[in-house]
């Protein structure tokens, strides 16, 4: 097991340094930078953005710059944002604890209420219940995040029911730990119920109809004509045969946890990474995107590996195969 | 030709009938965005400097007394509050709406110098969905719009097709070390949060750019975005494909590798990817009209369904009038109708995807 994680551990680096190579060269390949915009300012001389690039080593080779990032990065030290003068690590801790935040508490309720409705759709399947089920997942999917977003928003305003922008309450310090809870979540209500909506209607079909096809299959027949109560068929034959798809997904959450929400965040105004991603990519900060895109990717590659680790204790046969090394 | 789509679409109907009405909307979509300097009553710049953010007019056929009139007719609109933008329906105004009527020059197919419109008012306003705040006609920009949320999805899918198909097939093809850098390549390819490589493509680019490249831009960024999930299962079902004995005796007559790939192994993906293309078109109409949403993409005057949106983002312009979401809500039929073809077209081939 430890041989195999760190197999996989060692296979993250290339596609990590790859992937910030590719962003380092698209940054620089953009015209102008950074300092572009203060050279258009009057008041600061020449001197002094030159003496801003060299403390920036903006003034080297290419590859040398890129270099000293990755061996910096490799200890996460990101550097510093041209626009906010700030250790980028600091500035990206701010952004991602309320991110996570969003993200998570959208990843736990979407899981929660999609995989018991998806099995129960698979079981009915056809009847009314399913029906409405699927409905609702076609609309979920269709309909565009943003376009959501902008309902509630919508919703929001009119009612006065839900805050628009903000994280918690002015009067939060005072407020006993469960209204804190309350607080949190009462205020990212509108972006969390795009959020939601929009992956338990992916997650659905794919539960619905994995458990259709798994129903469909001898070994269920078997395990019913043998006399098995139909619901421990469900769950304790099919469902677990059909998880290997969820976990392959559950990664893929795990690797949208920084970015998925990035749309959804600039339009509610949520203060997470989306609008500083925003920001420092059309301001040029160097370093924070790199920063950024850095810890995403890497966020990425660890969701895939838990991914493949989750179905590798799921299934046996993939175990023995890929974990163990076993010739099945 | 003609003869063949009807049969198919016949096929799809029984298949699965909303697949097929999806067809139909789409197709008819595609001819309002041919036909779109036609359709719209105003062209999308008009603007009507008197009545920025009216509501729609809505085409009646009873008047307020309950009298039925053969030819529909909309109210006027006055604007009573000029700082909230408040409009009252003056009643002693009537516009008859009829067919054919003369409006604004326009240049149909682009070369064509008309001012016929398919329908308008004579005198009065006829705004279907409203105006936006420089007092232009939402319902016009609306159809022109189609023109490039429709466009994007079908360009972006044939480039990027183009090459996740080439380089899959070359990959599950050749195996061995080709196929372990391509895999390589493709997943630091994937290893970016899309969103985040969209913005950063995007800044390669001015941001001021002439309408027609920026949309070019557009289209590439989001196909070098799109291809590498796709060749990746396309690499998968090529990896069975060319342990066939067909692949093996075109080698043995003397087919290139080329010619292989290109007329037996390609061929066999062919059911598979006309639906991932159908499923992935909405992909691309919500990259443009993120991109535009968030002021990156098409630019002003020009309408997209994504930067009429744009406006929404202001919560008071939102509240106080809504109809500036609409085409928020084309933006979903359109995907809606993709999203239905596709699943139709997978009942219609039989094939299984996962997902």
């Amino acid at each position: 097991m430890f041989k195999y994680l760190l197999r996989r551990l060692l296979q993250m680096v290339p596609i990590v340094v790859g992937m910030t190579f590719v962003s380092f060269l698209i940054i620089k390949l953009a015209p102008g930078d950074y300092f572009t915009q203060l050279e258009l300012n009057p008041s600061i001389s020449k001197e002094t953005i030159e003496e801003l690039k060299r403390l920036y080593g903006l003034d080297q080779n290419l590859f040398v710059q890129y270099f000293k990032w990755l061996v910096n990065a490799l200890q996460f030290n990101l550097g510093y944002s041209f626009a906010y003068h700030k250790p980028v690590l600091d500035l990206i801790g701010e952004r991602l604890l309320n991110t996570l935040e969003l993200t998570l508490t959208s990843f736990f309720l979407s899981w929660l209420i999609a995989v018991p409705l998806g099995i129960v759709a698979g079981v009915y399947r056809g009847k009314l219940l399913d029906r409405a089920i699927t409905l609702f997942s076609l609309f979920g999917i269709s309909v565009p995040n943003f376009f959501l977003a902008f309902l509630f928003m919508y919703f929001a305003a009119k009612t006065g029911l839900f805050p628009i922008g903000g994280v918690v309450s002015q009067n939060y310090d005072y407020l006993p730990w469960w209204a804190k809870i309350l607080d949190r979540l009462w205020h990212m209500a509108v972006p969390l119920s795009v959020l939601v909506i929009g992956s338990i209607a992916g997650l659905l079909r794919l539960v619905r109809s994995t458990i259709i096809d798994e129903l469909n299959k001898d070994y269920v027949k078997v395990a019913i004509a043998k006399g098995l109560p139909y619901r421990a068929v469900v769950m304790k034959h099919a469902f677990r045969n059909a998880l290997n798809p969820f976990l392959t997904l559950i990664g893929f959450d795990i690797a949208g946890l920084l970015s998925g929400a990035a749309l959804v965040e600039i339009i509610t105004a949520w203060p997470g990474m989306g609008r500083l991603m925003f920001e420092a990519v059309m301001s040029q900060d160097l370093f924070l995107v790199m920063g950024s895109l850095y810890i995403g990717g890497i966020m990425l590659v660890i969701g895939n590996l838990i991914a493949d680790l989750l179905i590798a204790l799921n299934d046996p046969r993939i175990r023995e195969k890929e974990v163990e090394g076993r010739v099945v | 030709m003609f003869k063949a789509f009807s049969f198919f679409l016949e096929g799809l109907y029984r298949k699965s009938p909303s697949a097929a009405y999806s067809l139909v909307f789409l197709l008819f979509l595609y001819f309002v965005a041919f036909f779109a300097d036609f359709i719209a009553p105003y062209p999308y710049d008009v603007q009507f400097r008197h009545y920025p953010y009216c509501p729609p007019t809505p085409i009646h056929f009873f008047d307020e007394k309950g009298n039925f009139h053969l030819r529909p007719f909309v109210y006027g609109h006055k604007l009573v509050d000029p700082v909230e933008k408040r409009y009252a329906v003056d009643y002693s105004k009537k516009y008859p709406v009829y067919l054919f009527v003369r409006g604004e020059p326009h240049y149909l197919f682009g070369f064509i110098k008309t001012d016929v419109h398919l329908f308008g008012t004579k005198g009065g306003h006829l705004f279907l969905f409203g105006t936006d705040r420089l007092g232009r006609d939402i319902f016009s920009r609306l159809v022109y719009g189609t023109r490039i949320s429709l466009t994007i999805g079908l360009i972006g899918v044939f480039i990027s097709f183009s090459i996740g198909l080439l380089v899959g097939s070359i990959a599950g093809y050749f195996g061995g070390i080709v196929d372990s850098v391509i895999m390589r390549l493709i997943e630091i390819l994937m290893a970016f949060p899309a969103f985040y490589l969209m913005l950063a493509l995007r800044s390669m680019f001015p941001i001021d750019m002439p309408s027609v490249l920026v949309f070019l831009v557009i289209v590439v960024i989001l196909s070098l975005i799109g291809w590498a999930g796709l060749s990746r299962v396309i690499r998968g079902m090529v990896l069975s494909i060319r342990e066939n004995d067909f692949v093996k005796a075109a080698r043995v007559l003397g087919g290139s590798h080329l010619y292989v790939i290109l007329r037996h192994v390609i061929p066999n993906t062919l059911s598979y990817v006309i639906i991932a293309a159908t499923l992935s078109v909405p992909g691309y109409i919500l990259g443009e009209a993120a991109l535009s949403l968030i002021g990156l993409g098409i630019q002003e005057p020009f309408p997209s369904w994504g930067n009429m949106l744009s406006e929404a983002e202001n919560v008071h312009v939102l509240s106080a009038h809504p109809w500036v979401l609409v085409s928020g809500v084309a933006i979903s039929l359109v995907i809606i109708a993709f999203n239905l073809l596709g699943d139709g077209l997978r009942d219609y081939f039989d094939v299984k995807l996962e997902r």
